[in-house]
């Protein structure tokens, strides 16, 4: 029995932006199912009153001085872009 | 029917650290585009968050401000959505575990009364870089400075009934923030954001209506109309058999109406988890107390001591408290002059409305405490008089001084404003005004008392004001009733 039908598999593509062809879908739908098949059998497991993890490393988290210790690197870092202008980072239109 | 409003509040306040949530790149205001977005705002491959611990000191402050649970175990999360400002295409948020757990807040009701607002959960997050629409043919522009800085969303059960409501719980809590130092709550520059989730249901009813969610309205006043606006809106349809649908409207205060984004109409599905980046925050409870330690007078434990200790009126403790500029402004002054009655009423009255006139907030009041100060000294020493005072602070606040408790003893002099207390040099003016005014002397004489406020008058008009009122009452009576 599948986990998932076909318009979920399509959902989880749109979500993620993700482009995919019709044809591929019931493979997607097959082994995308599989792994829920594979990852449920952490049911069985009797989980009453353990805390969820957080993280898979038994440590926490470390904290940072509030300090600025960046400085400008702007004509660097937008060397990588596709376009700007004005010190900005330009993309197509996006309408409110 | 009648209906019943139901509004509960999401407000994002911007934690006043130096540098970014997760990256040490400057949160200051201002600067030019993109020159304060590092490659960890930026999201590049590689690039790991380090999370900046006084976000969390200022999160706990709050929350222990409002009576909250502080959870000693908190956990960021991946918010998953895609938009040109957020480079990572996640936010980093706390979805789970969030920082502060159930607190409340009292507001003041317009009755006096007061009522208690639940606060659910208070979480850390990141705020997103701004777009910008205008500039550019087809195109967007992206400026991530603001992208990472620190964020604390209070959100609050929806208890409030009226628009009203929602604007005195958002002003207490911009009264806190400002309080403990944790955001400037400046809301011009986005500090202090809100957006208001509204619904209708008929009286007597327990079940939610379907409701809007209302975005980002940058003050308080826009905050009352655009849920005045919603609310009539919302009744409109039900009125007319109609069912509201749940989506996202923005105010347009020009319009003065709200209308749908309707980007945002697919429906939300960020699939939310721990971001495998951070570990999990510990604070103890020791660290916790410790900040607790260092929470300042909050507003309503102030009001109370000003009531209690300085004997003032509720009202006037409660308007001297709101902000705390204007609470430590007073409190220098009182202690100066040590006359607490004094002290509130000129900086409720002819301070408050100066800088309300002048569009100013307390802390950019061009008169300081010192100042203020030497001044009021002069009115309790009988050197001017109330009226002749008023003149003197237009003087200071317009600039003349400078910035010392001397400026009102220097404006005094420089313009000759000493009262006259020389019985007789007032003598002698009444003198005049008797002598010019038969008629009036005569009516007051047969009996018509209420005309002592023409000659009091009179004389003070001769004096230019600077005769002592007190005196001339007192010489008048003598003169007219020997």
């Amino acid at each position: 029995m599948s986990k998932l039908d076909k318009s979920d598999v399509e959902k989880i593509a749109f979500l993620a932006r993700l482009g995919v062809d019709e044809q591929d879908i019931p493979e997607y739908v097959t082994n995308l199912s599989n792994i829920l098949d594979m990852v449920e059998q952490l049911d069985s497991v009797d989980a009453e009153g353990i805390k969820p993890m957080a993280h898979p490393l038994d440590a926490v988290q470390r904290l940072r001085v509030d300090e600025v210790t960046e400085v400008d690197d702007r004509e660097n870092l937008q060397a990588h872009a596709p376009e700007t202008a004005d010190g900005l980072y330009l993309v197509p239109k996006v309408i409110e | 029917m009648q209906w019943e409003v139901v509004i509960g509040l999401e407000i994002h306040v911007q934690l006043s650290t130096k540098s970014k949530i997760f990256s040490g790149a400057s949160t200051a205001y201002g600067a030019e585009p993109n020159t304060q977005a590092c490659t960890v705002d930026l999201g590049l491959p590689g690039v790991l968050p380090v999370f900046n611990g006084e976000a969390l000191k200022k999160s706990v402050m709050f929350g222990l401000a409002i009576g909250a649970q502080i959870n000693e175990r908190s956990v960021f999360d991946r918010k998953n959505y895609f938009y040109p400002d957020s480079p990572k295409a996640y936010q980093i948020s706390q979805l789970y575990y969030p920082i502060v757990g159930e607190g409340h807040i009292d507001i003041d009701m317009e009755d006096g009364s007061q009522k208690r607002i639940g606060v659910t959960r208070a979480h850390m997050e990141e705020d997103a870089g701004k777009s910008l629409h205008e500039n550019f043919q087809n195109q967007t522009g992206i400026d991530l400075n603001r992208a990472g800085t620190p964020l604390l969303e209070i959100v609050s059960e929806p208890d409030m009934r009226s628009a009203k409501e929602a604007v005195a719980y958002m002003r207490k809590i911009h009264s806190i923030v400002r309080y403990l130092g944790v955001s400037d709550g400046n809301m011009q520059e986005g500090s202090f954001r809100c957006d208001a989730n509204v619904s209708l249901r008929p009286k007597g009813q327990e079940e939610f209506g379907m409701r809007a969610e209302l975005k980002n309205i940058n003050s308080f006043r826009f905050v009352e109309k655009a849920i005045n606006v919603e609310i009539e809106r919302q009744m409109d349809i039900l009125e007319s058999g109609g069912t509201v649908i749940q989506e996202t409207r923005l105010y347009d205060s020009e319009k003065n109406e709200t209308r749908s984004m309707r980007s945002k109409e697919e429906a939300n599905d960020y699939r939310y988890f721990p971001d495998p980046d951070l570990l999990p925050i510990v604070i103890s409870a020791e660290e916790i107390e410790a900040i607790k330690q260092t929470l300042p007078e909050m507003p309503d434990a102030k009001c109370d001591r000003y009531m209690a200790q300085l004997g003032l009126s509720e009202k006037d403790a409660k308007a001297l408290t709101v902000d705390r500029d204007m609470a430590d402004y007073y409190e220098q002054v009182q202690l100066s002059i040590n006359d607490a009655k004094m002290a509130a009423n000129w900086i409720l009255g002819d301070v408050s409305a100066m800088n309300n006139k002048n569009g100013l907030e307390f802390k950019d009041c061009p008169v300081n405490a010192m100042q203020l100060t030497g001044l009021l000294k002069r009115i309790k020493d009988s050197t001017i008089s109330g009226k002749i005072a008023k003149e003197v602070f237009e003087a200071i606040y317009s600039g003349e001084g400078t910035g010392d408790e001397s400026d009102a003893d220097a404006i005094i002099d420089k313009k000759g404003l000493k009262q006259i207390t020389d019985t007789g040099a007032i003598e002698s003016i009444i003198d005049d005004v008797i002598a010019n005014n038969p008629g009036q002397v005569a009516e007051f004489q047969s009996g018509k008392d209420k005309l002592i406020g023409f000659f009091v008058g009179q004389v003070m008009k001769a004096s230019k004001g600077k005769a002592n009122p007190g005196q001339v009452n007192q010489l008048l009576m003598k003169k007219l009733k020997p």
